[in-house]
């Protein structure tokens, strides 16, 4: 059977071809949108963690709405071992955040300052990574990290003196000087333009805040088990701590992931269809060439359940065949789309500025979304290779072999 | 002696039995005995063809018994019909229909595999089988490329193939020129002859009715007139 079969796929070449082309467009079509999806909402989700917010925040409670330094919390040993005993925490980072002046002799801005340890932050933001012009932070260092938008705005260069004034913790004053060390660079405008990093000493220093922090950012080892990891967190911690997931943090991001994770799946829904019509139009083609020979077959006294197998292996064959050609011409493209990804412009651009965020768009190299697509297709396939059983099910050989 | 091979009892095939009833066939009754050499003839739309769908079990009267073999397939449910076909009949259709993707040999054999016979068996009586229908040379070759005669001699080996109780040939020569038609009536009155095959089929052709050792003329689906058999074969 499985030869005869084989041999029925090489009798109308066209006919294969065609149903063959129309599942290895469907294959890629269907892996390049779901890949797409996935490596903008990745690299959403990545922009968010590394730009800033990392995976979790541990925080006073009551920092979320007054983001203050009097909210902020005694950091030790003691609040961060518990967390590093869950499974899936990987590491955790102090942040002392606050808002400030800052001067150079042509200008000052308003800024925010953040006091780091910079070998952990550098764990969980990649802040290193980011760095365009001097060099990163050392422990207990005493130069500061600027934006490039808020260097440019201050006219400040590397090895520049700055001037941060502010309000420290229970009303001090704070006021200090320090040296420019870097510039970073963020995707993020928002970020850009108004930040600066200090170590977690200087910074504490300058703002009267000894052994305190804001907030504890949270690296996980798997950032998609999100919720489960805020739950264990929260377990774990003493209830005067609130935890928080970036999804909470950025609600609007996530809305926008959500929204357009539920846009993508009608544009698929609309590609499946697509492909359904496609592979049905060649299963119809095929039915009404072969009637007569159908026909013939069960009048010989071949049985309708022996035939309809042999469609089946055939639609298999096709589908299969199909489904691996489509995988296979879409590895290089997905790759190609990842090391160089869809950069966007006009209102796409700005809409994703507006969250804060460049609109480059890579591609998922997830190798999931192989399988899941061309399991998918491959399934659409085999439903619709239904339809000639019910045909030969229902098949009477005396009329299908009326010329 | 039962040596009745098919076996009508007054059957009767209408269509439109709501509306205007079309009597293809009307009350016939018609008895073939092993190694009988028939052919079915009658203007167009007598009902030969709706005859022999009926008797191989493709249709089912409206009315009436059809046994074969001491079977009586109108009480067959589909799927055993089907399986009643393959061992029993043996079909040769006006335009051949062989698989085009197989060979002749691989076109013969597919009803023996469907009949789940032995590789060993198989090989053997398709060479038995193309000896007879004189096509040694040609069995390695698929239906394209054999002329119309070779493939309807195929096409009477495929027959054979399953060792059926009778070969019903709807019009078998009228798709073939003279000489293939000519060669082809020799096969078929030779394996009637030396291998006590009953053939049973309809035709318009002159050269076969004159062949033919009993003829059953069909008018309005009902047996008109029908010739003493005359048994050359059975009988010794």
């Amino acid at each position: 059977m499985i030869s005869l079969a084989w041999k029925n796929l090489w009798r109308n070449k066209n006919r294969t071809a065609i149903t063959m082309a129309a599942v290895f467009f469907a294959v890629i079509l269907s892996v390049f949108t779901t890949s797409l999806k996935d490596g903008i909402f990745d690299n959403l989700v990545k922009n968010v963690v590394s730009f800033y917010t990392g995976y979790i925040q541990v925080r006073k409670k009551g920092y979320w709405d007054e983001q203050v330094l009097d909210n902020s919390m005694a950091y030790n040993e003691k609040v961060n071992a518990p967390l590093l005993s869950i499974e899936n925490v990987s590491g955790g980072t102090p942040r002392l955040e606050t808002f400030g002046l800052i001067s150079t002799n042509k200008n000052t801005k308003g800024c925010m300052v953040v006091g780091i340890d910079p070998e952990k932050e550098n764990l969980v933001t990649s802040l290193k990574d980011k760095i365009i012009k001097g060099s990163y932070l050392a422990d207990g260092d005493k130069g500061v990290l600027l934006s490039e938008g808020l260097a440019d705005r201050i006219k400040a260069e590397i090895n520049d003196t700055v001037y941060l004034i502010g309000q420290g913790y229970h009303g001090a004053t704070a006021a200090g000087m320090f040296e420019v060390k870097g510039l970073l660079r963020f995707g993020s405008p928002e970020l850009n333009n108004q930040i600066i990093y200090l170590s977690l000493p200087a910074a504490a220093e300058l703002f009267s805040a000894e052994g305190l922090s804001t907030s504890l950012v949270v690296s996980l080892k798997n950032p998609k088990a999100l919720k489960e990891s805020v739950d264990a967190i929260q377990q774990k911690i003493s209830s005067e701590y609130e935890v928080m997931s970036w999804e909470t943090m950025i609600p609007d991001v996530k809305q926008h992931i959500e929204s357009d994770t539920r846009s993508m799946k009608y544009i698929q829904g609309i590609l499946y269809l697509l492909v359904s019509f496609g592979i049905f139009g060649t299963l119809l083609m095929m039915m009404v060439e072969r009637k007569y020979e159908l026909g013939m077959l069960v009048a010989i006294g071949m049985n309708k359940t022996k035939l309809s197998l042999i469609i089946i292996i055939e639609s298999v064959l096709t589908v299969m065949g199909g489904c691996l050609l489509g995988l296979l011409a879409s590895i290089p493209i997905i790759y190609y789309f990842n090391k160089k990804p869809l950069v966007m412009g006009g209102e796409i651009a700005v809409i994703y500025e507006r969250f804060g965020f460049e609109a480059v768009f890579p591609t998922s190299t997830n190798a999931a979304i192989f399988y899941n697509q061309g399991f998918t297709v491959l399934i659409i396939g085999l439903l619709l290779s239904l339809y000639p059983v019910y045909k030969i099910i229902i098949l009477d050989p005396t009329t299908s072999m009326k010329r | 002696m039962n040596d009745i091979v098919i076996d009508t009892h007054n059957i009767s095939r209408v269509y439109n039995p709501t509306t205007i009833p079309v009597y293809a066939i009307k009350n016939l009754h018609l008895h073939i005995r092993r190694g009988e050499f028939t052919a079915l003839v009658g203007p167009s739309g007598s009902g030969k063809t709706t005859l022999l769908n009926l008797i191989g079990g493709l249709d089912k009267p409206d009315e009436g018994q059809i046994v074969i073999n001491g079977t009586d397939i109108t009480k067959l449910s589909p799927g055993k019909l089907i399986d009643f076909r393959l061992h029993n009949i043996g079909f040769v259709f006006q335009s051949f229909n062989l698989i085009p993707v197989l060979t002749a040999r691989e076109n013969a054999e597919f009803i023996m595999l469907l009949q789940g016979i032995s590789k060993n068996e198989r090989d053997e009586r398709i060479k038995q089988l193309f000896r007879q229908v004189d096509l040694e040379e040609q069995i390695e070759r698929r239906p394209s490329e054999l002329s119309g005669g070779q493939q309807q001699r195929v096409a009477v080996a495929r027959a054979l193939a399953s060792k059926p109780q009778f070969i019903l040939a709807d019009e078998p020569t009228a798709n073939l020129d003279s000489k293939s038609a000519s060669n082809l009536l020799d096969i078929m009155n030779k394996l009637n002859k030396e291998e006590n095959i009953t053939f049973l089929f309809s035709t318009h052709d002159q050269r076969v009715i004159d062949r033919a050792r009993r003829v059953i003329t069909l008018v309005d689906g009902q047996i008109a007139s029908d010739t003493e058999p005359i048994m050359t074969s059975y009988a010794h």
